[in-house]
């Protein structure tokens, strides 16, 4: 096995004297797409900022890779109407970059010609691809995205996780995402984590999603949802488009 | 040169314009009106000290004004919203500062300068600290730009940069001090923050980029300096408060125009 390109060790995380985080154990390894799901207020924002520095753990800790490059994508970015800004201009935050560098960086997260467009004139979508391509910029290792498709409609979350694939095949790196979209996630992620203050389970998404802890957080409703992933996922191989229902 | 009171006057309103203008962009984009608005009040404080203990008027002003800010950053997320956490700060070091002021019965003072600035009666002495403390202000914020820029929008992006949004805000802070310490002799206390906000807020409506915004701030600042001081000059109106009637012009203008070109 591939040596992990971070990992966290008994991390435990207090906040305002109540423990968000305790003793998560995980390991992420090159080229993996790792989905946490979880409850609101069970810890995945946190644990996130945790992985980027931005949060320090009360016991417990995180080591990283030799020169692991980063990519970040935050759960809520409010741009507000007083700060003018363009997508060039953000791009080029903190290091400034050339107009060929914003142009190809913007291809590659599918927002094209955006350059020279406001950021507060962005529609939902095009804002999100921006801040993935912001987070292509330094060709990371690692991209993390925190419920990147929040405020996104289905089909954008949908054209969203195609892009994060893409993505991934081109520049080979690992994807940790924290996601509400179950369905979505499930089918396309390695591994699932499941967190409520720390992690209840993990394993393959058909795994997670049959393990009684996930059932108990997220009751059997989902399990429809995957069971129509597998469903697409038997055809996608067969190239059949009709409709056979065979399993 | 130098020898006419009109010429270093302008010299001083200028410089107070282009050292307020990149901080006046953060103190807009952060929201901090009031915060600065608390930080010059504090200057009250340090000036009645100041005065108190025989001890230097510049040191004493950005002492108070540090110690208000860092109370206010202490304060912070304690229970009352932060306008009212201001409210209580701002008006509370202002009245102490006069009661103070007022209760040194053995000192003359000219306290209308002091609230009011006295922009008329700066010598070469003010001079120099208003150019020198001014190149300090903006050379801080020009030397931390990026990176403030980036703390403003998102503090976990700067974080994931390398960048400690912390270490930034207290950059920042000790850069308004400054400005106060620098600012008091030209508007006064009162109107300090209004040097700080309204350019920057008359630039926004015209630019596309941080950049573009603290540059316009800046012209805008200065012809407000300038055209305040010749209204002063021509209608015998009080100096701080016609350069501040400027800018508020100058907001008005650029407020209606992009109004009229976005329909």
């Amino acid at each position: 096995m591939t040596a992990p390109l971070i990992s966290t060790e008994n991390l435990s995380v207090r906040l305002g004297g109540r423990t968000v985080l305790h003793d998560v154990s995980v390991q992420i390894s090159p080229k993996e797409i790792v989905t946490i799901v979880g409850p609101n207020g069970s810890g995945k924002s946190t644990f996130l900022r945790t992985l980027i520095g931005a949060q320090v753990p009360s016991s417990g800790r995180v080591t990283r890779a030799d020169g692991l490059r980063i990519g970040y994508v935050p759960q809520k970015l409010a741009i507000d109407a007083s700060l003018p800004m363009t997508v060039q201009r953000f791009l080029g935050l903190p290091k400034r970059i050339s107009g060929a560098k914003a142009r190809d960086v913007l291809d590659s997260a599918g927002a094209p010609g955006l350059e020279n467009r406001q950021m507060s004139q962005l529609s939902g979508g095009q804002f999100q691809r921006v801040l993935l391509a912001r987070a292509l910029l330094e060709q990371p290792d690692l991209l993390l995205l925190d419920e990147a498709t929040q405020g996104l409609d289905q089909p954008g979350s949908a054209a969203f996780y195609r892009q994060i694939e893409d993505v991934r095949h081109t520049l080979g790196c690992a994807v940790v995402m924290v996601s509400h979209d179950l369905h979505v996630v499930m089918a396309a992620s390695d591994r699932v984590l499941c967190m409520n203050g720390h992690v209840c389970c993990q394993g393959a998404p058909e795994v997670v999603a049959e393990a009684p802890e996930y059932r108990a957080l997220f009751g059997s409703g989902t399990q429809g949802a995957l069971a129509l992933y597998r469903h697409q996922h038997t055809h996608s191989h067969d190239h059949s488009h009709e409709h056979g229902h065979k399993h | 040169m130098l020898d006419d009171f009109m010429v270093r006057a302008a010299l001083a309103g200028v410089g107070v314009a282009l050292a307020a203008a990149p901080m006046g962009c953060f103190v807009v984009w952060r929201r901090m009106a009031y915060f600065g608005e608390a930080t010059a009040h504090a200057a009250v404080l340090g000036v009645a000290l100041a005065l108190a203990f025989s001890l230097p008027i510049l040191p004493a002003v950005i002492v108070a004004a540090l110690a208000m800010s860092s109370a206010v950053t202490a304060l912070r997320g304690r229970g009352y919203a932060m306008d009212t956490l201001l409210g209580v700060m701002a008006h509370s070091a202002l009245a102490v500062g006069l009661v103070a002021v007022a209760m040194l019965s053995n000192v003359r003072l000219d306290l209308m300068a002091f609230l009011f600035g006295d922009i008329l009666a700066v010598n070469r002495m003010d001079l120099a600290t208003i150019w020198l403390g001014g190149l300090g202000v903006a050379g801080l914020i020009l030397w931390r730009w990026s990176a403030l820029i980036l703390s403003t929008l998102n503090p976990d992006l700067a974080r994931a940069s390398g960048i400690d949004p912390r270490r930034e805000e207290v950059w920042l802070t000790l850069a308004l001090a400054l400005m106060v310490a620098v600012a008091i002799k030209v508007v006064g206390v009162l109107l300090i923050a209004a040097m700080l906000v309204i350019p920057a807020a008359a630039a926004r409506p015209l630019v596309r980029t941080p950049e573009a915004m603290a540059v316009t701030a800046a012209i805008i600042g200065a012809l407000s300096a300038l055209g305040g001081l010749y209204g002063a000059y021509w209608f015998d109106t009080p100096a701080g408060p016609s350069i501040v009637c400027c800018a508020s012009l100058a907001f008005a203008a650029t407020t209606v125009i992009s109004g009229l070109i976005r329909r």
